[in-house]
């Protein structure tokens, strides 16, 4: 597969963005919404101009502020597909998907299972089929790149995970060198094989989801990869462990070591809950009412103290958990992570 | 003291309906009377008098060569002035939108000390053989200038108003800066350009001040239907020759805004149109 290297400066109204990326495969650019996610594909596509650095499709580059290079979108091989899909209004699925390559249109249709809404506007399409017709229409343009805006945030929560199933799909069969932006850090991990932090135009954390949720680089990508965060302050034991005491006064413990003021990630599905304190290896244990219990689909987060557990729907049924009831949380010092604190 | 608030909301009900009723009487008379004064038979025999034919064909022409004028000339410029940004740029679209509050005898003067014999550039177009004395060249050139701003305005806000994305759309599916204007951008806002040429034709069939002063007002040649309405009114018994062509101004500006309310361009060239004077009725 071909890679695309992007390394520029670009200046934004309020910062300046400064990546450097290789897309070999899918990479998911993450991050908060006005990070500068956006402003990379804008640049890979040659729709906003850095001002420094290079973009190239393995020697083909498209800039090159060295060179004086600035191809325009039309001279790029790139298939965007917006957020929101931007679908032509005024025309048809048949000629939105022959816009970018005529001759390809029928075959991209057949193959997008959309030929039955060749002749509709793109008003009358549900979001799903909108994003197939997006996906066609910058595929048929017969791409070296695909960047993919915000793929599924235009989608409703029943049609998102099967879209994102016909997407990942879509990815391994088309095999292209893949950028695509998120704010979803599962999106990310279901669709990427590299995952790329970004926060106010800088890149916090490259690697892989698991890496990133094994080793957050900071606060941050902690609480992005759904980390609880505990901060606190950090005391040193004597047999090489550190007792942490947060701010709401419980005290927990963590292999890491550490002094001072400390954020502590720990991760919802490292956590069990019980009706009773257990006896187990779990150097934590903390004890209160049940704050809330939130279910996504078969998972239920359930927030005890200052953090959040999430267990199976099955769990939840079994231990006869609600809401109120005195519920134990624990988790052991080998399941917290010191990290650095991200700015606040 | 209750009969007290009673008459005062009585009084005030009055007066709300008599502020209605007032204002459409107002508007609404003046244009039934163009077509009760005399007898409609009457009104027709005079649509064959030579005067009338000389004027529609002068008006005819003159509006439809401005409109061709307006149209090659005043789109790229409409879409220059809405896809760039830059300095001065708010300076170019208050020169351009100018002319629609400028008094049209104001306009007329301005012509004339710029294109006519002794203006600015009176000997650049006597050099290039281009005459514009008391001519149709000159009716053309008034209309254009007074009637051109209410296109120009309105196509500014129709390229505006094209979302940015499908243009961007566009550019990354392979298509350059011309495919991209006519089979995206021009598709999109040619409902807001008809509105704004219609709106501009209307504006262009009954200009009068401009034309006047710069073109003068001779029959067959510069003379059109709003200004035979001037000159037949001021003549002996001319009385029913201005209400005939009266009559034929009214019933040709009532098509246009009828078949702009039809194609439902009205409503969407509201802003547009109406920002000089009147707030927002919704």
């Amino acid at each position: 597969m071909a890679t695309l290297s992007t390394a520029f400066t670009l200046p934004l109204r309020s910062f300046v963005l400064d990546v450097s990326i290789d897309v070999g495969g899918t990479v998911a650019l993450v991050g908060p919404s006005g990070a500068g996610k956006t402003s990379v594909l804008g640049a890979v596509a040659g729709l906003v101009q850095p001002s420094s650095g290079r973009i190239a499709l393995d020697a083909d580059a498209w800039f090159d502020s060295a060179q004086g290079l600035f191809l325009q979108p039309d001279e790029r091989r790139v298939g965007l597909v917006f957020q929101e899909y931007a679908l032509f209004p005024h025309m048809n699925v048949r000629e939105n998907v022959a816009y970018g390559g005529k001759n390809r249109a029928d075959e991209y249709l057949e193959r997008f299972r959309i030929s039955h809404l060749a002749g509709a506007r793109p008003t009358e399409l549900s979001g799903g089929e909108r994003q197939r017709v997006a996906l066609a229409r910058a595929l048929a343009r017969d791409p070296g790149v695909l960047l993919l805006d915000e793929p599924l945030s235009a989608l409703d929560a029943n049609t998102r995970a099967a879209v994102r199933g016909e997407l990942q799909e879509l990815l391994r069969e088309f095999d292209l060198p893949t950028l695509l932006v998120t704010h979803d850090f599962e999106d990310a991990a279901a669709l990427a094989e590299r995952v790329s932090v970004i926060v106010d135009g800088r890149l916090r954390q490259s690697g892989t989801a698991s890496e990133l949720v094994a080793m957050p680089a900071d606060a941050f990508v902690a609480s992005f990869t759904g980390a609880n965060l505990l901060h606190g302050v950090a005391e040193p034991s004597a047999n090489g462990s550190t007792r942490v005491h947060l701010d709401d006064g419980t005290v927990v413990t963590t292999a890491d070591a550490a002094g001072g003021a400390v954020t502590l990630a720990v991760y919802p599905w490292d956590i069990t809950v019980g009706m009773a304190p257990p006896s187990d290896s779990a150097m934590n244990v903390i004890g209160g009412p049940v704050r809330s219990v939130a279910e996504f689909g078969n998972r239920v987060r359930v927030a005890i103290g200052p953090v959040t557990a999430e267990i199976t729907g099955e769990s939840l049924t079994r231990i006869g958990l609600r809401p109120g009831a005195v519920a134990y949380a624990s988790f052991k010092a080998t399941g917290t992570r010191v990290v650095a604190e991200a700015d606040r | 003291m209750s009969w007290r608030r009673a008459l005062t909301r009585g009084v005030l009900a009055a007066l709300y309906f008599l502020a209605i009723v007032v204002t459409m009487a107002f508007l609404v008379l003046p244009v039934v009377a163009i077509f009760a004064h005399v007898p409609l038979g009457r009104l027709l025999r005079q649509l064959s008098n030579p005067i009338v034919t000389d004027a529609l064909i002068v008006s005819f022409k003159t509006v439809a060569i401005s409109q061709v004028v307006i149209l090659l000339f005043g789109t790229p410029t409409a879409y220059f002035l809405a896809s760039r940004r830059f300095r001065g740029r708010p300076l170019l679209v208050t020169f351009v939108e100018l002319p629609i509050v400028l008094p049209p005898a104001v306009a007329g003067i301005g012509l004339i000390v710029a294109f006519g014999r002794f203006g600015l550039l009176g000997s650049t177009f006597d050099f290039l053989g281009i005459d514009v004395s008391f001519n149709q060249t000159a009716v053309v050139l008034a209309i254009t200038f007074v009637s051109g701003p209410f296109y120009v305005r309105q196509a500014i806000a129709s390229f505006d108003a094209v979302d940015r994305r499908l243009i961007a759309a566009s550019r990354t599916l392979g298509a350059g800066p011309t495919r991209t204007f006519f089979k995206v951008t021009l598709p999109l806002a040619r409902g807001g350009l008809t509105a704004g040429e219609a709106i501009s034709l209307a504006r262009g069939l009954g200009e009068f001040g401009a034309t006047i002063m710069f073109a003068g007002s001779l029959q067959g040649v510069t003379q059109t239907l709003p200004l035979a309405v001037y000159e037949t009114f001021e003549a002996q018994n001319g009385l029913d020759v201005a209400l005939a062509i009266s009559a034929v101004l009214v019933i040709v500006s009532l098509a246009i805004l009828l078949a702009l309310k039809g194609s439902g361009l009205w409503e969407r060239s509201r802003p547009a149109v109406t920002a000089i004077a009147q707030p927002e009725a919704n």
